[in-house]
Order: structure tokens, then sequence, then C-alpha cells
């Protein structure tokens, strides 16, 4: 059989590497948007939201040594952290730079009684049960998963909140505990006996790592 | 239509990559399902919450409050000179952390009325160490969290009762050290305070 041969022999070459692009292009332009969408960009770390008052936590907490149970009252009892009712920041802003045109939104939320609508800054996907009493009670320390937010004029977020980062914590979980009572310092200095405080607090807070296995579906897909 | 082999070939090959791009990450529906979350906005309710208030003249379970002396601290209207349970070294820890939280901002640490807000502008309020506050009853302080105190802000929605009996007990034992003469020293302390 004779092979016909209509044009000069390099086109074979070129239409074997044009499939190549096209395959190589669509799968690359696959991971390359897989990537895209996983990033801490997309995830919208570092990047402040625009809130209704620029409630500077710097301000509030370096500035005047407030500490964060004062407004997230509910923080070590339940699930939820909460954000403060305007009714606490009115408690001192009643008096202080009362007629400040930034605070304005606060007073006239108070007085009318309707909500303040301040955006999330962390918010887990509907389908993820996360709890945060358990982590306070367990010495996990705001300043791990939320970053120096002393230092924030507006909080930004400071992690991905995706699945790899639980888990990178949940399996290392002992390397991430601290005395309960200073999960709220947020300067805390990690003292020499580290490894062996660690280990005492592993066992006074019953942080069993083998027994009891926190990577499990269940625990946070419920 | 009947397409050729090669053609059909390519056509799923095609569909396939499409495919693909639909798991590059599609985080619609089941990232917000229909239920709420705590203090999410509402189109649902007039006044745009999710969480909802208590209806007026209703009361929660286990929110019956009988016991006069505990809730309000106070008997037929008279601020109660006692405490509703027994003071402990636990309850005074935990008032001492309650009081560095909540009352420190103004009231100052040691509760002298010199707190970091109050430096900013807030009225300042009377030390804790004068004679008048002194001799004021536990029921007293208990009603000033409970209830506010002119210009300082109402606690009850942020301190559950026990904490406030708490740091109530604290105050009181702040009272007792800032006020401390030598004679009430132990012997035994005494002498170290002496070889000092
Ligand atoms: C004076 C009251 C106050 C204090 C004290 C305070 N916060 Fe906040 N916090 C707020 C308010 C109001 C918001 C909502 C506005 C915002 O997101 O910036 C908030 C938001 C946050 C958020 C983001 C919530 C979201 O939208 O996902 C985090 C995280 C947070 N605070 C952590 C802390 C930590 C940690 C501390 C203690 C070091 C602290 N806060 C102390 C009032 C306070
Ligand atoms: C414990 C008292 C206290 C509470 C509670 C408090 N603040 Fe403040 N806030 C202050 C003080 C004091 C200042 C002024 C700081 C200074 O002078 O350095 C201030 C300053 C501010 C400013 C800057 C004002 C300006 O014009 O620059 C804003 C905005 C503000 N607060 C918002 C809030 C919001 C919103 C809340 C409620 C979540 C809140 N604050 C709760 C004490 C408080
Ligand atoms: C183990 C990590 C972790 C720790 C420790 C932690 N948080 Fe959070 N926080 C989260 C996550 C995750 C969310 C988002 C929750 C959601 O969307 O349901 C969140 C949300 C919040 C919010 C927004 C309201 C809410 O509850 O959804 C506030 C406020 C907050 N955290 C404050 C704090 C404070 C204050 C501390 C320290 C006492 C703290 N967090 C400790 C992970 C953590
Ligand atoms: C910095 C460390 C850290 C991070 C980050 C973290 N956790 Fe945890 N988590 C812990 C520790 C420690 C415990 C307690 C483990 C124990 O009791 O043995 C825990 C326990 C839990 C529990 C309770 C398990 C149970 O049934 O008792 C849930 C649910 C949970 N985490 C969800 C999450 C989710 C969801 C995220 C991510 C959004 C997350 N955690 C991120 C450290 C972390
Ligand atoms: C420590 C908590 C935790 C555990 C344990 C956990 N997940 Fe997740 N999972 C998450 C979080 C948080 C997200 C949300 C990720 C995001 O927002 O992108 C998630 C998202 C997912 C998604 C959605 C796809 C995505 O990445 O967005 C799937 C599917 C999933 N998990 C499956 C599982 C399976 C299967 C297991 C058990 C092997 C598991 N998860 C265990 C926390 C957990
Ligand atoms: C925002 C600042 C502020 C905070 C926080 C605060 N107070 Fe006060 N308090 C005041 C001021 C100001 C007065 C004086 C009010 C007046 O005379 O109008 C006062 C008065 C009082 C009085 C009455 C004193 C008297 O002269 O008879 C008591 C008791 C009291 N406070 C207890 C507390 C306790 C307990 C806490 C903590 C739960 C607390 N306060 C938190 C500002 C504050």
């Amino acid at each position: 059989m004779s092979r016909q041969v209509f044009l000069h022999p390099i086109a074979n070459t070129i239409a074997k590497l044009l499939i190549l692009g096209i395959v190589g292009g669509a799968v690359g332009l696959t991971v390359f948007s897989m990537l895209v969408a996983r990033s801490p960009l997309m995830a919208q770390v570092d990047i402040a939201p625009v809130q209704p008052v620029p409630f500077s936590h710097e301000h509030h907490v370096d500035g005047l040594g407030l500490v964060c149970r004062y407004c997230h009252v509910y923080v070590e009892d339940s699930a939820f952290a909460g954000v403060p009712q305007t009714e606490i920041c009115v408690g001192c802003h009643s008096q202080v730079w009362a007629d400040s045109p930034t605070l304005a939104p606060v007073l006239d939320s108070y007085k009318a009684n309707e909500s303040l609508e301040w955006n999330r800054v962390y918010d887990l996907p509907d389908y993820v049960y996360f709890n945060h009493s358990i982590h306070i009670n367990k010495g996990v320390a705001c300043v791990s998963c939320h970053g120096q937010v002393n230092e924030m004029p507006i909080v930004r977020k400071q992690s991905t909140l995706h699945m790899d980062w639980c888990l990178d914590c949940h399996r290392n979980r002992e390397d991430n505990i601290r005395p309960r009572s200073e999960v709220f310092d947020m300067h805390w200095e990690a003292p020499e006996d580290l490894e062996a405080l660690r280990q005492r607090l592993v066992e006074d807070y019953h942080v069993d790592v083998e027994q009891f296995n926190i990577t499990d579906c269940s625990i946070c897909h419920r | 239509m009947q397409l050729k082999p090669q053609l059909s070939k390519l056509f799923k090959f095609c569909a396939l990559v499409c495919l693909l791009f639909v798991m590059t990450g599609c985080r619609f529906n089941m990232r917000d399902q229909p239920r709420y979350e705590a203090l999410e906005g509402s189109a649902f309710f007039e006044d745009g919450r999710a969480s909802r208030q208590m209806i007026e003249d209703t009361v929660a379970r286990d929110n019956l409050r009988t016991d006069e002396h505990f809730y309000t601290g106070q008997i037929d209207g008279v601020p109660v000179e006692t405490f509703p349970f027994p003071v402990t070294k636990e309850v005074l820890t935990r008032g001492q952390q309650r009081f560095d939280i909540f009352c420190a901002p103004c009231h100052g640490r040691i509760g002298d009325g010199n707190g970091m807000i109050v430096q900013r502008g807030f009225k300042q309020p009377f030390s804790f160490h004068i004679d008048r506050l002194r001799d004021a009853s536990p029921g007293y302080f208990y009603g000033a969290i409970t209830n506010g105190f002119g210009a300082m802000p109402i606690y009850a929605t942020r301190i559950p009762p026990e904490d406030r009996w708490a740091i109530v007990a604290y105050i009181k034992a702040l009272q007792l050290s800032q006020n401390a003469a030598l004679a009430d020293v132990p012997e035994t302390e005494l002498e170290n305070l002496e070889n000092q």
C-alpha cells in the first residue's frame, strides 16, 4: 500500500504537536484553575472587608487592654463566638467619642433598635461543623487560628479555612495547645520546658491522641 | 445521527475535559444551605434577624427565677447582707477572672476607679475603698451589676448570676486586702515581713 503524501512531511509533526498542545493546554488549564480556586487569594486571606464601622481591634485590645471576652462573651461556652450587640459598644461610647461621625452608625443602630450589619470575615461552608468551646477548653489559642488580631485595625482572615488547614492541626494537635488560662493572651511566650508542659497538658485536658481520632470525617461533617 | 468512531471518541474526550472543569471548585448550594446560623440576617422576619428575641411575658424553660435572693440580690426590696452560696477559693478565683474582664477597664484592677476607659474620658466612679462602699452589702454590688448604675452599663445580659456573685465576693476580698492593718497579718508571716 502506498502512502499518500499531500503536504510537506513536517505537517505530521505539526499535527502531533497541535494535538499535544490542545490536550496539554486543557489539562494545564484545569490544574491551573484548581490551584487558583484553592489559593489563599480566593479564600480572601489577608484581605480586609469593608465594614459599616471601622472598628479597630488594635485600638481596643492592645490600646485599651480590653480582653476578647468583654465583647465575644460566649466564646468559652458555645460553638459560636458571637459578635457584640451594639449595646456593648454604647456602654462606653455613650460617653467616649460620642459625637464622632465614624461612630454614628453604632449609636443610630442602638437608638432605632436595628441590627448593625457586619460582614463576616471567617465563614465556614454550612456543611462543616465547628465549635469554639471545645478548642478553647482544650487550650487552643485564638491567635493560633485568627492570628495577631490585636494588631489589626480591621480584622483580616489569616487562614484559608480549607480542610487541610483543620486537618494539619488535628493531626498534630499536641503541638498546638497551651495552658487554658493563656488562651486569650495574644503575647504569650512559651516557657523553656515547653515539651514537658505540653505532655502534662495532653494528660490533664484528656487530649487523647491515640484513642480518639479527630480526623474522622464525621467529626466535622455531621 | 451516526458519528464516525473517531469523532465519537473525540466528542467523549471533550465531554470529559468539560467535566474536569466542573470539578475545579463549584461551591454553591451545599455551602449555603437553607438554614440560619446564629446572628445571620433574615428576609423572613420583619426585623431582619434570624436570632429571635423572647416574646414578652413568656418564661424560657429553666428560667423561672423564683429565688429572689439569688437572682435579684434583694429580699422585699432590701439588698441582702449575705451570699446565696458559700464563698470558696474557687468562687474567688472565678470572681477575680470575671472582674478583670468586665470591671477592670473602668474600675481598675484594684477597684480604685482609675481604669483605662476612665483615663480616656469616661465618668470616674468612686473607689471601692471608701467607707460608704466598704460598708455596702453584697446585695448592693449585685444590684449595680444587674441593673446598671447611673452612667455604668447593665451587665445582666453578659454575666450570669453565679458569676455576678463571684465578682461581688472578689470585690469584698479586694476591699479587705486594700484596707488590711498590720495586726491582720498572721504572726508567722509577720516575722517574714520583719526579716525583710
Ligand atoms: C470592644 C469589643 C471587642 C473586643 C475586646 C474584641 N473584639 Fe473581636 N470583634 C468585635 C467586633 C465588633 C467585630 C466585628 C467587626 C469585624 O469583623 O471587624 C469583631 C470581629 C472579630 C473577628 C472576626 C469575626 C468574623 O467576622 O469572622 C475575630 C476573629 C475577632 N473579632 C477576634 C477577637 C479576638 C481574638 C479578640 C481578643 C484579642 C477580640 N476579638 C476582642 C469586637 C471586639
Ligand atoms: C470598654 C469601652 C469601649 C467599648 C466596649 C468599645 N469602645 Fe470603641 N473606643 C473606646 C475608647 C476609649 C476609644 C478612644 C480610644 C483613644 O482615645 O485612644 C474608642 C474608639 C473607637 C473608635 C474610633 C473613633 C474615632 O472617631 O476615631 C471607633 C470607630 C470605635 N471605638 C468603635 C467601637 C465599636 C463599634 C464598639 C462595639 C463593638 C466599641 N467601640 C466598643 C472604648 C470602647
Ligand atoms: C481552632 C481554630 C479557632 C480558634 C482557636 C478560635 N477560632 Fe474563632 N473562628 C474559627 C473558625 C473556623 C470560625 C468560622 C466559624 C463558622 O463560620 O462557623 C471562627 C469564627 C469566629 C468569629 C466570628 C463569629 C463566629 O463565631 O462564627 C469570632 C468573633 C471569633 N471566631 C473569635 C474568636 C476568639 C475571640 C477566639 C479565642 C477565644 C477564637 N475565635 C478562637 C476558628 C477558631
Ligand atoms: C490549631 C489547632 C486546631 C485547628 C486549626 C483546628 N482544630 Fe479542631 N480541635 C483541636 C483540638 C486540640 C481539639 C480537641 C481534641 C481532643 O479533644 O482530643 C479539636 C477538636 C475539634 C472538634 C471536636 C471533636 C469532638 O467531637 O469532640 C471539632 C468538631 C473540630 N475540632 C473541628 C475543627 C474544624 C472544622 C476546624 C477547621 C475549620 C478545626 N477544628 C481546626 C485543634 C484544632
Ligand atoms: C477537621 C475537620 C474536617 C474533617 C475531619 C474532615 N473535613 Fe472535609 N472539610 C472540612 C472543611 C473545613 C471543609 C471546607 C473547605 C473549603 O471551604 O474549601 C471541608 C470540605 C470537604 C469537601 C468539599 C470539597 C472541598 O474541598 O471544598 C469534601 C468532599 C470533604 N470535606 C470530605 C471529607 C471527607 C471524605 C473526610 C474524611 C476523610 C473529611 N472531609 C474530613 C473539614 C473537615
Ligand atoms: C464602662 C465603665 C464601667 C465598667 C466596665 C464598670 N463600671 Fe461600675 N461604674 C462606672 C461608673 C462611671 C460608675 C459611677 C456611675 C455614676 O455615678 O453615674 C460606676 C458605679 C459602680 C458602682 C456603684 C458605686 C457607688 O458609688 O455606689 C458599683 C457597685 C459598680 N460600679 C460595680 C461594677 C462592677 C462589679 C463592674 C463589673 C461587672 C463594673 N462596675 C463595671 C463605670 C463602669
